[in-house]
């Protein structure tokens, strides 16, 4: 592959991407010119694939055949972001959005939109891009879109993962011709990721360029480059939305990454868990090795470089630096002490760089079009976008890109599109089982490192959770703290026995046995094993809890001191009645109680035998007036 | 009941592994992808295999062993023929997967971690399958289930014992 093949591919394929990104007339001449009067995108990320997104496309392309139709394209793509309406497709050049795609929907969409002549099947889209008037806007223009930026996420949901061309046509591969042709020197390289300010989106907020400074200043003949892609945080899912829907960005910017450090092997550890993930990268370093771009004498610069994936087999600990670099090795995944770091000695022993994905996801854009143009983006310390996965207790449930700065109210309110079933906001959660909750008082912090640092929480690596209402504090810190006892690698005593006396306390606490002194008892064991545990998992397995009590401290003392969970969550503090005036005595709870705990005659309001009931809420769940509650 | 259940192992499968022992013997660090195939290979890593693969890359059976029991995914104990797993990941938990599991668990009579004891069904909780859209959800086999009550489980259940012929 020379620099003129690459820019050929680039041209050949060009028009049928940007298609994607122009609507109305343009894009309908566009379309034109590439030979697909109609461009079909379906989601194939793991969200839509668990919604039927398959079957979608099976019938999209049965359908396409049955009516003759031979110049519409339908493509595969990754992440559109959107995973709560899935499956998920958009039809170019209009740029219509349709949502929760069914075969049988598909199959009137083929007939009455994709046909020459057709039109667009207003019942299908999605309906916040259909005003009232009979409109349709596009889809970037929905609340959703409209205040992310896409940097990281550019090509997801864009281009067909398991087509390198198409990669190509958005600029692909141009980032590392410039560095191994123009040529820049690694220290050009390393300068201009030091510049942009990029900091590592796994959750430290390391400088990404300090780090390559690092690892290259060290001596050594062999040295390697990390992707780390096991991405352990339950709720977070924005590493694999890119290895599926981009995975030729993370290779481009890992060989940058090996040409400014000195290094000729990198290794990918990515989770079992991520089967989709995994194929598409596999498919991708093929086609990058056919091409070129991984192997030998890359671009005939003389620089050889090339990957190799390494499966995770499901432990948390391993999104740790030094412990993913063990079980490359081939060995428990156990974390090390650090000093040595890995930039001096990493795998193998030898000098290494490892980042997370969407760090590497931001490289060839920052090489390509400057660090001057990234650090314009976010605030004075937290620089460009950062990608989180959306989830909980929020209508838009998905993978957002927000350039730092931005606010949570933003993020929850207008992205994600509030809270469903009219509920009241009560916090956020950041940093999984390492991070810590931001308050409903605290909406209006920007989302940056520092701020949410300030307030005990962090950025963690992008999962965050939407906690309303209904929800106990002293449970989700719980939950966490399970967490963390089933991941505890083990190795250092803090963390061990640590997390399992804290986990004892929250269920004490939980169960309403909760003792005078237990709060002061666990804030002082949390010192303990922040000092002293072995890894970031052990230091940081306090957070939820301490961040919990910070800002509601209130609902431990109410558990533990006055028998009371606000939220009715905890089943040993609340008890299920029945409300006299709404009950018709129908007895239909009487008659579906497991343990007959209920109590009444026909048209008479029942009553629950407290003694008997054994909290299961199947009462209430059936009860078709609304008469039982929790209090 | 995993220490009653002989080992049955065929020629055929020692084969397929002592391929994937050569094939890796020269990697650095080659345990981790080798139990990975052999967990492909057998279903589960008992005993018998963790010594085959110490053999084959010439290390220990207590480093194996150790090695195999750090990792979740590695299972020393054989699964059901539908392998249900329930996901608790924290998107999935403030949604009520715990109820979810707990409805699994009762109608086939069985705890998270154990199969039942005609071998169909195994169950398992998990950390997050990336379908938090959908969520709570449980995977059965390769197959996705989101947006799940406790009233609609038992039904998703149903086709698959219904499948297999069988009344719980």
């Amino acid at each position: 592959m020379t620099l003129e093949e690459l820019n050929k591919i680039k041209n050949e394929y060009k028009d049928l991407v940007k298609v994607r990104k122009v609507v109305a007339e343009e894009g309908e001449k566009l379309a034109k010119k590439t030979g697909y009067r109609k461009q079909v995108l379906v989601c194939g990320g793991t969200g839509c694939t668990s919604s039927g997104s398959k079957k979608v496309i099976a019938a999209l392309e049965e359908a396409l055949a049955e009516n003759d139709i031979k110049d519409v394209l339908v493509v595969r793509t990754g992440c559109f972001g959107l995973c709560s309406l899935g499956p998920i497709m958009i039809v170019y050049p209009e740029g219509v959005f349709y949502s929760q795609a069914t075969p049988e929907g598909v199959k009137r969409i083929v007939k009455e939109h994709l046909k020459e002549g057709g039109s667009v099947v207003k019942e299908l889209l999605y309906q916040e891009t259909v005003h009232e008037d009979g409109s349709i806007i596009s889809l970037s223009e929905t609340n959703f879109y409209k205040k992310q930026r896409r940097i990281a996420l550019r090509n997801c949901g864009g281009i067909d993962p398991e087509n390198i061309n198409e990669y190509i046509a958005t600029n692909g591969y141009q980032a590392l011709a410039k560095v191994l042709l123009t040529p820049m020197s690694p220290d050009d390289v390393i300068k201009e990721v030091l510049d942009s300010g990029l900091r590592g989106r796994g959750g430290g907020g390391f400088p990404t360029g300090r780090k390559w400074m690092f690892a290259k200043a060290t001596p050594g003949d062999i040295k390697y480059v990390c992707c780390n892609a096991d991405e352990g945080d339950p709720g977070a899912f924005m590493d694999r939305s890119i290895l599926e829907g981009d995975p030729q960005c993370i290779i481009e910017a890992m060989t940058i990454a090996g040409y400014a450090i000195g290094a000729c092997r990198g290794f990918v550890y990515v989770r079992a868990e991520y089967p989709i993930a995994v194929e598409r990268l596999k498919i991708a370093l093929d086609q990058a090795r056919e091409y070129g771009f991984l192997g030998e004498n890359i671009l005939g610069s003389g620089f050889s470089f090339d990957i190799e994936i390494r499966l995770g087999a499901g432990a948390f600990v391993c999104g740790e630096e030094t412990a993913l670099m063990t079980s490359i090795e081939g060995n428990r995944g156990e974390p090390r002490p650090r000093p040595p770091f890995p930039a001096v000695k990493g795998l193998f022993g030898k000098p290494t760089v490892l980042n997370n994905v969407e760090t590497y996801a931001n490289i060839a854009q920052i090489i390509g079009k400057g660090s001057q143009w990234y650090a314009s983006m976010g605030t004075e310390t937290s620089k460009g976008t950062k990608v989180f996965a959306l989830g909980g207790k929020i209508t838009n449930v998905g993978l957002v890109e927000i350039p730092m700065g931005t606010t949570l109210r933003e993020i929850i309110e207008e992205i994600g599109g509030g809270i469903p079933n009219g509920k009241k906001f009560k916090a956020a959660q950041t940093g999984g089982p390492s991070g810590g909750c931001i308050p409903a008082e605290y909406i209006d912090t920007p989302i940056d490192y520092e701020s949410l640092t300030a307030i005990g929480s962090m950025m963690g690596s992008g999962g965050m959770i939407v906690l309303d209402e209904d929800t106990c504090m002293v449970d989700i810190a719980k939950f966490y703290l399970e967490f963390t006892v089933d991941e505890s690698c083990g190795k250092c005593t803090p963390c061990r026995v640590g997390t399992r006396r804290l986990l004892q306390y929250l269920e004490k606490i939980t169960q309403g046995k909760g003792e005078d002194g237990d709060i002061e008892k666990i804030e002082e064991l949390a010192q303990h094993m922040q000092k002293s545990s072995l890894c970031a998992l052990g230091q940081t397995a306090p957070n939820p809890i301490l961040s919990t009590l910070k800002f509601f401290r209130q609902e431990y003392i109410d558990h533990i001191y006055n028998g009371k969970c606000e939220a009715h969550v905890c089943k040993a503090l609340m008890k299920y009645e029945v409300i006299a005036d709404k009950c018709k005595g129908c007895t239909l709870c009487a008659r579906n109680c497991p343990v007959k705990a209920i109590e009444g005659t026909v048209r008479q309001p029942h009553v629950i035998d407290q003694s008997k009931c054994i909290k299961c809420g199947v009462c209430m769940s059936n009860c078709k007036f609304g008469a039982i509650h929790t209090v | 009941m995993a220490d009653n259940i002989p080992f049955k192992g065929t020629q055929e499968q020692e084969q397929k592994l002592l391929e994937v022992i050569a094939q890796n013997k020269d990697l650095p660090g080659a345990l981790l992808p080798v139990l990975h195939e052999a967990q492909e290979i057998y279903g589960y890593l008992p005993i018998e295999v963790q010594q085959m693969v110490a053999d084959g890359l010439g290390v220990s059976l207590s480093e194996v062993y150790g090695v195999a029991t750090f990792y979740s995914r590695f299972s020393l104990t054989p699964k059901g023929k539908h392998k249900i797993s329930v996901c608790l990941g924290t998107a999935c938990y403030v949604k009520g997967s715990d109820k979810i599991l707990a409805e699994v668990e009762k109608k086939l009579g069985i705890k998270s971690g154990e199969c039942t004891s005609d071998g169909l069904f195994s169950i398992d909780s998990c950390r997050c399958v990336g379908a938090c859209g959908l969520a709570p959800v449980m995977m059965i086999d390769e197959e996705v289930y989101g947006k799940l009550t406790p009233e609609n489980v038992g039904a998703i259940l149903d086709k698959y014992i219904a499948e297999e012929g069988g009344n719980k």
